[in-house]
């Protein structure tokens, strides 16, 4: 479904801050798999998502997704197969706009925009009962702009948008790290409903350990741009926080010394 | 003060017609999020066009036809400009004003274009005042009506999620900068429109009749909101304030002068009136952070 060949990207490169943050990075997911990433920070976690997007060039290899090449497909171009829920809440909604008009604009990713309406009759009833098994109240609300919302109400909404028109590969960003652990667990476990049910390929960054061992079916490490242990099935329902941190050692020739990791046990 | 009150349907008028020009101001200000200093040049280019169709024997209509067309263009090249070339939006806008300045001229051949309402077949002028604010009315009426619906579209949507958050936009396969474009080309159709009534209201094209016009159009948004911003919620109502604000902008104008102020002053004004308004907010919230702290 997603394959990922030898990428190379460097920030602000020949200069002072140069930064390699994907060497010769190569993925391969599988329909249907369910990927849990963790690493340091700078490990190119978030860099290999706005890679996967098409947020900025690659500098070299090749990006495919279920079979097409889309490497030089840019952003909005791109956004047809994938589904993206970002860190910020704020960022995958529009403040000023009613919950159905984001809705309908999500529903129309990858689709050409005419001078139809931005919202059909019909979509409303949709909205209302896919709202509804979100649980929180929203379904009475479809006319509310989203700005009035609280964050994991916006994360929910987001989830949503970006599985509306059934995606091929479904990227999230730490999407759970800005709300509060009651909140980052209701949306949680929402990520997993929709997952399962529509068998979407997903990339899922998490800081948390716990979290990465127990969601999905493979995880994957990542430090310094490169993808240091890679693990599923089994194996991977086996493991222990314990068990990431040797591996991270192993991989790296390093302590893990990220704050966030560690506290997130 | 009599004067002012003679002036009164005439500013009204006025008013209105800077209405429209203040409506293409806040498709890029506020639904856009962009300020685009084209206007000032596409105003011109409005009057310059219609004075010139008309000159030729084309009629009022097809010249202001042709004048909001002229207005698209000049906002396909600062959107050209902004998007393609990388420039930011306000310089963008400030270099198409600039090329329109020279442009306007060629249109016109000379700096002054009168056109007669006693040789021409006009829609507006100020020798018919009321004439002028029913036609007005009724435009600015058919131009929010079309406005309300063509923002409530699949594309309008896309304009109105590109300037509230470009990353959700791209994220859904929203094309932002052509979004951005068609908010430019309608934003100055319209003040070209605009232009194209004003140049007939007063009898006359100049080439300096836009200068300041972005000032206005932000003057009359603001006024709207201020006054009707907690009442109005609704698009068409939004767009109707700031036709309101418009108005309000040039009864204000008429009453201060009406008190002997120079016109020469006027723009003065205006820049300091608009510069208040668009800091209030900020002082405001300014001063309320402060008092929480003590």
């Amino acid at each position: 479904m997603l394959e990922i060949k030898n990428v190379y990207k460097t920030f602000n490169p020949h200069t002072i801050n140069e930064k390699k943050a994907l060497i010769d990075l190569n993925l391969k997911l599988n329909e249907g798999d369910f990927v849990t990433v963790i690493g340091g920070n700078g490990a190119g976690k978030s860099t290999m998502l706005n890679m996967i997007a098409g947020v900025y060039p690659v500098d070299s290899g090749s990006i495919i997704i279920d079979g097409e090449n889309v490497t030089r497909l840019v952003e909005h171009k791109r956004a047809k197969y994938i589904g993206r829920v970002f860190q910020d809440p704020l960022n995958g909604t529009c403040a000023d706009m009613q919950i159905i008009e984001n809705l309908a604009i999500a529903a129309r990713r990858g689709k050409k925009r005419n001078l139809k309406n931005g919202v059909n009759k019909s979509e409303k009833e949709e909205y209302k009962e896919l709202l509804a098994m979100l649980d929180l109240g929203l379904e009475s609300r479809l006319f509310s702009k989203v700005g009035l919302l609280s964050g994991g109400q916006r994360q929910a909404i987001t989830l949503l948008m970006a599985t509306l028109k059934k995606p091929k590969i479904l990227l999230l960003d730490e999407h759970t790290a800005a709300l509060d652990p009651k909140t980052a667990k209701k949306v949680l476990e929402l990520t997993e409903k929709v997952v399962y049910d529509n068998n979407l390929t997903t990339i899922m960054i998490t800081h948390n350990m716990k979290d990465a061992i127990a969601i999905g079916n493979r995880l994957i490490m990542m430090n310094d741009g490169h993808i240091i242990y890679d693990v599923s099935g089994k194996e991977k329902k086996s493991l222990t926080t314990a068990d990431l941190l040797d591996k991270f050692k192993i991989g790296s020739g390093e302590e893990l010394d990220n704050d966030r990791i560690l506290l997130a046990n | 003060m009599i004067s002012f009150i003679n002036a009164f349907p005439g500013a009204i008028g006025q008013g209105l017609i800077w209405g429209i020009m203040a409506i293409g101001v806040y498709i890029t200000f506020r639904v856009l999020d962009l300020a685009d200093l084209t206007v000032d040049g596409t105003l011109a280019t409005g009057g310059a066009t219609l004075v010139t169709a008309m000159t030729a024997g084309l009629n009022v209509y097809v010249a202001l036809l042709l004048a909001f067309l002229a207005g698209c263009l000049a906002g396909l090249v600062t959107g050209f400009l902004h998007t393609r070339l990388s420039i930011p939006a306000i310089l963008a806008g400030i270099l198409t004003q600039l090329a329109l300045y020279s442009i306007n001229l060629r249109i016109m051949g000379k700096a002054n274009q009168p056109l007669s309402i006693y040789q021409f077949d006009l829609l507006v002028s100020i020798t018919s005042i009321q004439k002028a604010i029913i036609i007005t009315l009724i435009t600015v009426a058919v131009i929010i009506g079309i406005l309300y619906w063509f923002f409530g579209t699949e594309i309008g949507d896309s304009i109105r999620a590109t300037g509230n958050n470009a990353n959700m936009a791209r994220a859904n396969g929203i094309d932002v900068n052509a979004a951005k474009i068609k908010g430019l080309v309608l934003s100055n159709g319209l003040v070209a429109l605009s232009g194209g009534l004003l140049a007939q209201y007063q009898g006359f094209s100049d080439i300096n009749m836009g200068r300041g016009a972005i000032v206005i159009g932000l003057a009359a948004v603001i006024i709207g909101e201020v006054i009707f911003g907690n009442l109005f919620k609704n698009f068409a109502l939004r767009l109707t304030a700031v036709a309101i604000g418009g108005v309000i902008y040039y009864l204000v104008m008429q009453f201060v002068i009406s008190l002997g102020l120079n016109t020469d002053d006027l723009k003065l004004l205006t820049a300091v009136i608009v510069a208040v308004f668009l800091g209030i907010p900020n002082l405001k919230k300014h001063f309320d952070e402060n008092r929480v702290k003590m």
